[in-house]
């Protein structure tokens, strides 16, 4: 890969300023100078970003296919064999991403200003906002895994913040707990995927091809040896120059892994590896598709990204649907040319992709909270592109992505402004008929539900028609039937979507106010909603625009019509091509798959126009009120969401607040327990010693003491100083002596 | 024996805290001439002046230290007790280098913490310590800072165990006297400063006499030395010579102790006394109850350096010296290294007193310095010393922010709190950024260090070392609980009302923290300046290591 000069440094670097600048200065700023101090840096800021990135995307665009933009800014982690630089670079993938992200960011901060009006908090909105960006920008702009990891866990940052971001309510701050701590899961994923990936890269033997016997490793194994080197300090040298043409024995630069993988001379040696009774990358591959579950929200760790709707309501248009939810699809797209290689993970992330798409979407179907409806369904469309990702159509999966920010971020917007239109009411059953007092907001609110539904010819039929049919089509599923039963899975989310959109759509703009009577809690102002100010509403005119028209530029192949977005990927995902395999099922299933998901859309939309226009079809309310225990028992599993957050509060939550209460426990009573009785057992021995001294050894010298007084008052009592008693005794003495001498003689 | 430099910057480093202390000693003799205010503030004054010096003498270390050399620098060698072959032996390399700029820099700090300016600080009913007995706390904070500096620069091991002593007794003095008083537990049990100072004191002890052994069978069997003097001895303390004789097999010929080889013996007698300092799991009890108890500032020295010293020791002796018993210990460093991590992060995570949990939070953070000891790879082993400086600036963060808090509210019981960050903004930033520094994220300086441990540990030589890295990596998501939960609980929600009242921080605290923020934000991002100082001589440690480890396999 060809590298070209260019200092995308500033493109994360001026929405970080903006964050300093309104994190530090804001509280004291917006005091005495009021709002604009604050939402113009802030606002301008991202948009310089967007100008530098389109400028960055025009040079690489008149470069070669193989160019990438690069810039080194310092050495940041380099010891030894690992060399981490803070290092960005833009190929054609990271442009893609890079676009989307300053673009609709930029859109959203715009609409901010109107949102967020008002709020005690506006320089610490904007403040987190531009650190959201800078951190987003950091992930897609990343020339390696750490630095990756920076954007990674910063975005998770941001999105604790911002949830959390009206925290005198407990239940907004634990949602951002929750999120950051389920982040947490998928990142224990993450990091260890890239430690196996890279001592993985560091271990493979290296052969020389074509020569089975001459093998390159040094003596003593090819696990033994390098091993050792690892804790040499010739290692960096040795780990740079390489064996072959200069590339390093093992790195953490996306470019650079690529190419060792690649190597004609590593890859089998790579391939070969065995962790845990896998391959070594199917390992590696599915450790890292945990981290992007955990981030991107798929099953087993999306139950934090409903809860996220918390947040203020551009902050779920952002984070919790443009951008920061599909970075687990960029970081699969990214190392394409690992997932490639291992057919098993391609079938995890597809299956666990759909599975997601469709189970999702159940959900959707019955929430009441308008929110919550375009969460659930972001998690489902998340899945969709995952599923692109998992069937080998990375650039399907980078497309759905890009049109699933405008269209997703067309409707939270429209969400926010039907929200802030009723103050603050996020239940549809107290909206409906708005589409007379809110035009612009219903209109494009009806347009991008159009495009996620799949209607022809917007942006979401493109995309979302290729990855169905690509799901198809697979031919490296390990499934029975490969893509067919995920492909109908899919379809089944379809459908569902279409549905659920519609009723959201229907349950808001059509048939008459419902919100009027409990509405008179005193604001202050007009019990009517209103539309919302300009700022707002040219914001979401601009992204209908693009959820409508955002698709003609990946214009199908099959229409004989130039596909330029493919044409673009291509050569960022030409390293894992060939790996990919179509199970060749021909134009006619594809026109017939085509005509199918058109008639899906259609079907959603009619169902639901059918039983939510007016508000007067009784058929829902009749579901509702059955009596059936079958219909009761699955609308209430499917509105308590499948009781999943309930099993994880009750096993993981539970479960590890009642390890860490006995862990405590034994830290007290037995741990610390066996320290103090080791204290005390020293001042009980130290109290015997005492009383043995006082009364044994002190005694003994007492009682000698004592008794020499003793001895001393006895013998006192020869001393009578009475001449008699002398007499007596030298007489009697001198008796004893002469028959003693007279007796041994 | 040849060195690159030789200066006397490191015993004026080492003894001007001890010049301040006979200075306050003075002042105390003059007592009957002084008021008691300007007594106190003299004292005060002399203290911080000294701690400032010192961190200016650190500066000009750091300046003139070449990171690149590895070998030992700033040399300054005397012969001290000639018939013992005992030595003034004081230098350092990139060992030592880092903890005698993190010591320097954590005492100005904690210096900074014990006057009590800008601010009201206490009431009739909670005396603040800062007040209390003035000029013997600053004695006793300037004679430990003189320990402690002597104990990272000692190469003689006769005054590296004199210097290690030194750091014992005024530690006791200052959890004892000025710590919190003695108080009853529900459980009947009596907790306080002098139970704290009590164990702390006995606890570390037992561990010095474990050293003292190893020290006094080391010498025995050393073999002849030449003194700087040039003068011949039979035996030596010199660290240096000693470690040259353990590789070139001296000590071969050493009786087995206890079944054990001589190294191996006197490996796990030293590790077992500097592994109470660290504190390794299960001697680590002594640690919550003395942070508890202890003032602000004499918990910001225990944990950001009196803590590192018995890491340090393990470095200096355990792998450098008796290198071919590391190899021999590694596994079971690195399975007690993750107990210490997952444990400690479990037990963190049901404390009720904030300080407590902080404690138990060092616990499992300096399990990430034993991990990448053991692990004994290049990545591993600097991410160890790396988690040590890190820990050593943000573990006194977070007793900083535990100060914070009881001098206004008088507890620290978490659960008590409640939408503090309503009342407090600024607090809450500078928390929150402690917090997320502590949990390691990313850009902040304490990721840098448990990266370079897991990534070195899992590419250990034992692939043993890769359960050891999954395992541990488990705290990762427990830290991040237990940290946000607290957050939650103290500064999130709606403000108990009880808290309307408290005010958020004073600029004695901001000349405190904000330093430390912005060292960890600037390590973080750049952490090249302490891998220059660290890494050329850990590697040439390794080196060593390596070849026992080929040797071994």
């Amino acid at each position: 890969m060809h590298l070209e000069h260019f200092p995308l440094g500033l493109i994360p670097l001026l929405p970080l300023l903006g964050a300093v600048y309104a994190g530090f200065f804001g509280a004291r700023l917006q005091r005495r100078w009021r709002e604009p101090v604050i939402y113009w840096p802030a606002i301008v800021l991202p948009w310089a970003s967007f100008v530098i990135t389109v400028v960055a995307v025009a040079k690489l665009a008149g470069a070669g296919h193989h160019t990438a933009l690069y810039h080194r800014a310092w050495s940041w982690l380099s010891v030894g064999s690992l060399q981490v630089d803070v290092a960005f670079q833009m190929d054609r993938l990271s442009a893609v991403m890079a676009l989307v992200v300053t673009l609709v960011g930029s859109l959203i901060h715009v609409y901010s200003r109107g949102y967020m009006k008002d709020d005690p908090g506006f320089w610490r909105f904007f403040s987190n906002m531009n650190l959201f960006m800078f951190a987003m920008l950091v992930l897609v702009l990343a020339d390696n895994f750490l630095l990756m990891f920076v954007g990674w866990e910063g975005v998770g940052l941001c999105s604790y913040l911002l949830i959390g971001f009206w925290y005198r309510e407990t239940k907004n701050a634990v949602a951002g707990m929750k999120a950051f701590i389920v982040n947490r899961i998928g990142d224990y994923g993450f990091s260890l995927g890239l430690f196996l990936l890279f001592w993985g890269l560091f271990l493979a033997p290296v052969v020389t091809t074509g020569d089975p016997g001459d093998r390159l490793a040094a003596p003593g194994g090819p696990h033994a040896a390098p091993a050792v080197d690892a804790a040499e300090p010739g290692a960096p040298a040795a780990a740079d120059t390489g064996i072959h043409g200069g590339a390093p024995l093992t790195s953490v630069t996306f470019r650079e892994v690529q190419t060792i993988v690649e190597d004609p001379a590593r890859r089998d040696g790579i391939l070969g590896q065995r962790v845990l009774g896998a391959g070594l990358i199917t390992v590696v591959c599915l450790l890292f598709f945990l981290g992007a579950a955990g981030k991107s929200a798929q099953i087993p760790l999306y139950v934090w990204l409903p809860d996220a709707m918390a947040g203020p309501t551009p902050v779920s248009a952002l984070i919790h649907a443009a951008t920061m939810v599909t970075a687990g699809v960029y970081l699969v797209a990214r190392l394409h040319f690992l997932f490639a290689a291992s057919a098993a993970a391609m079938t995890v992330v597809a299956t666990v992709g759909a599975l997601t798409a469709l189970f999702a979407a159940t959900i959707g179907l019955f929430q009441y909270d308008i929110k919550k409806v375009l969460a659930y369904s972001t998690v489902s469309q998340l899945g969709f592109m995952f599923l692109a990702a998992g069937v080998g159509a990375y650039w399907v999966a980078i497309f759905h992505l890009m049109t699933h920010a405008f269209f997703k971020a067309c409707l939270f917007l429209g969400s926010g402004s039907v929200i802030l239109g009723c103050h603050h009411e996020q239940d549809m059953r107290k909206m409906g008929g708005l589409r007379k007092l809110m035009p612009i907001t219903a209109v494009t609110y009806a347009l991008a539900a159009c495009a996620i539904a799949g209607f022809p010819f917007f942006s979401g039929f493109f995309s979302k028609d290729e990855i169905l049919w690509k799901a198809f089509d697979s031919g490296n599923l390990l499934l029975p039937g490969k893509g067919i039963a995920l492909w109908a899975l899919a379809a089944a989310a379809a459908l569902c979507t279409s549905f659920y959109m519609f009723r959201s759509y229907f349950l808001t703009f059509t048939g008459t106010y419902r919100g009027g009577q409990d509405a008179g809690h005193g604001h202050g102002h007009g019990h009517a909603p209103h539309e919302s100010p300009r700022s707002m509403t040219v914001v979401l005119v601009v992204l209908a625009a693009l959820a409508v028209g955002g698709g003609w530029i990946g214009l199908p192949i099959l229409w004989g019509l130039p596909n330029r977005f493919e044409q673009w990927l291509e050569p960022a995902f030409a390293g894992s091509h060939h790996l990919i395999e179509s199970a060749h099922r021909g134009h006619g299933a594809e026109w017939g798959l085509m005509a199918l998901s058109v008639a899906i859309a259609i079907a959603g939309w009619f169902a639901a126009r059918w039983l939510f226009r007016d508000g007067k079809n009784p058929i829902p309310a009749r579901l509702l009120a059955s009596s059936r225990p079958a219909v009761r028992g699955v609308y209430r599993t499917v509105f308590n969401k499948y009781y999943v957050d309930e099993f994880y509060g009750r096993v993981f939550v539970r479960g590890t607040r009642q390890l860490s209460e006995l862990l405590a426990r034994v830290d007290r009573d037995v741990v610390d327990g066996l320290v103090n009785l080791w204290g005390s057992v020293g001042r009980v021995v130290s109290d015997v010693q005492g009383m043995i001294d006082a009364h044994v050894v002190d005694g003994a010298v007492n009682a000698i003491g004592a008794g020499s007084v003793r001895l001393g008052r006895s013998l006192r009592r020869l001393q009578t100083g009475r001449i008699q008693s002398y007499v007596f005794g030298l007489t009697t003495g001198f008796v004893i002596l002469v028959v003693i001498g007279y007796l041994l003689a | 024996m040849d060195f690159s430099t030789t200066s006397t910057l490191l015993t004026w480093m080492i003894f001007t805290p001890l010049i301040g202390a006979g200075a306050i000693l003075v002042l105390l003799a003059l007592r009957p001439l002084l008021r008691q205010a300007l007594l106190d503030n003299l004292a005060r004054a002399i203290g911080v002046a000294c701690t400032a010096v010192v961190t200016g003498q650190g500066l000009i270390l750091w300046g003139g230290f070449r990171g690149a050399d590895g070998a030992l620098q700033f040399v300054h060698r005397l012969v001290w007790i000639k018939q013992w072959s005992i030595e003034y032996f004081v230098g350092v390399d990139g060992l030592s280098i880092s903890m005698v700029l993190l010591t320097a820099a954590v005492f100005l700090v904690a210096a900074i913490a014990s006057v009590p300016w800008w601010g009201r600080l206490d009431d009739a009913h909670h005396p603040h310590f800062s007040k209390k007995k003035v000029p013997g706390y600053w004695i006793l904070f300037l004679l430990l800072e003189t320990g402690v500096l002597g104990t990272f620069c000692a190469l003689d091991f006769f005054l590296f165990y004199i210097f290690w002593e030194v750091m014992l007794l005024p530690m006791y003095f200052l959890i004892g006297i000025w710590g919190a008083p003695p108080r009853v537990e529900a459980n009947g049990r009596v907790r306080g400063g002098p139970y704290a100072a009590i164990k702390f004191f006995l606890y570390t002890l037992a561990g010095s006499v474990l050293m003292l052994l190893a020290m006094i069978a080391i010498y025995h069997n050393s073999g002849p030395s030449t003194l700087a003097d040039g003068t011949a001895s039979p035996h030596s303390f010199n660290v240096m010579a000693l470690t040259q004789m353990f590789r070139d097999g001296t000590f071969a010929g050493a009786s087995p102790i206890f079944g054990l080889a001589f190294a191996q013996a006197m490996f796990l007698a030293l590790f077992i006394g500097f592994s109470i300092k660290v504190p390794m799991f299960p001697f680590h009890t002594w640690l919550p109850d003395a942070h508890v108890d202890a003032p602000t500032p004499i918990s910001v020295i225990l944990a950001g350096i009196l803590l590192k010293t018995g890491m340090y020791g393990m470095l200096r002796f355990n792998l450098q010296m008796l290198s071919p018993a590391m190899v021999w210990a590694a596994w079971g460093i690195g399975i007690l290294g993750v107990i210490n991590i997952v444990y400690g992060a479990f037990v963190c995570m049901a404390q009720k007193d904030l300080k407590k949990l902080i404690a138990y939070s060092s616990v499992s953070h300096m399990g990430f310095c034993l991990l990448g000891f053991a692990a004994l790879t290049p990545q591993a082993l600097t991410g160890c010393v790396f988690q040590m400086f890190s820990h050593g600036i943000i573990s006194p963060m977070l007793f900083l922010i535990a100060g914070v808090i009881y001098d206004r509210a008088h507890t620290r019981e978490i659960n008590g709190f409640g939408g503090l960050a309503e009342r407090l903004p600024e607090y809450t930033g500078i928390t929150g950024l402690a917090f997320m520094a502590s949990l390691g994220l990313p850009g902040l300086a304490g990721f840098v260090g448990e990266v370079l441990v897991f990534l070195g540990g899992f590419g250990a030589a034992d692939q043993g070392f890769r359960v050891l890295v999954a395992v541990s990596a488990i705290a990762v998501v427990i830290t991040a609980a237990y940290y946000l939960w607290t957050m939650q609980r103290m500064f999130l929600g709606k403000l108990n009302e009880k808290w309307a009242g408290l005010w958020d921080m004073n600029w004695r605290e901001r000349l405190t923290l904000y330093p430390l923020a912005a060292a960890t934000v600037i390590l973080g991002v750049y952490p090249a300046p302490i891998f220059n100082l660290i890494n050329s001589s850990l590697h040439q440690v390794l080196s060593v290591v390596s070849v026992t480890l080929h040797a071994g396999r």
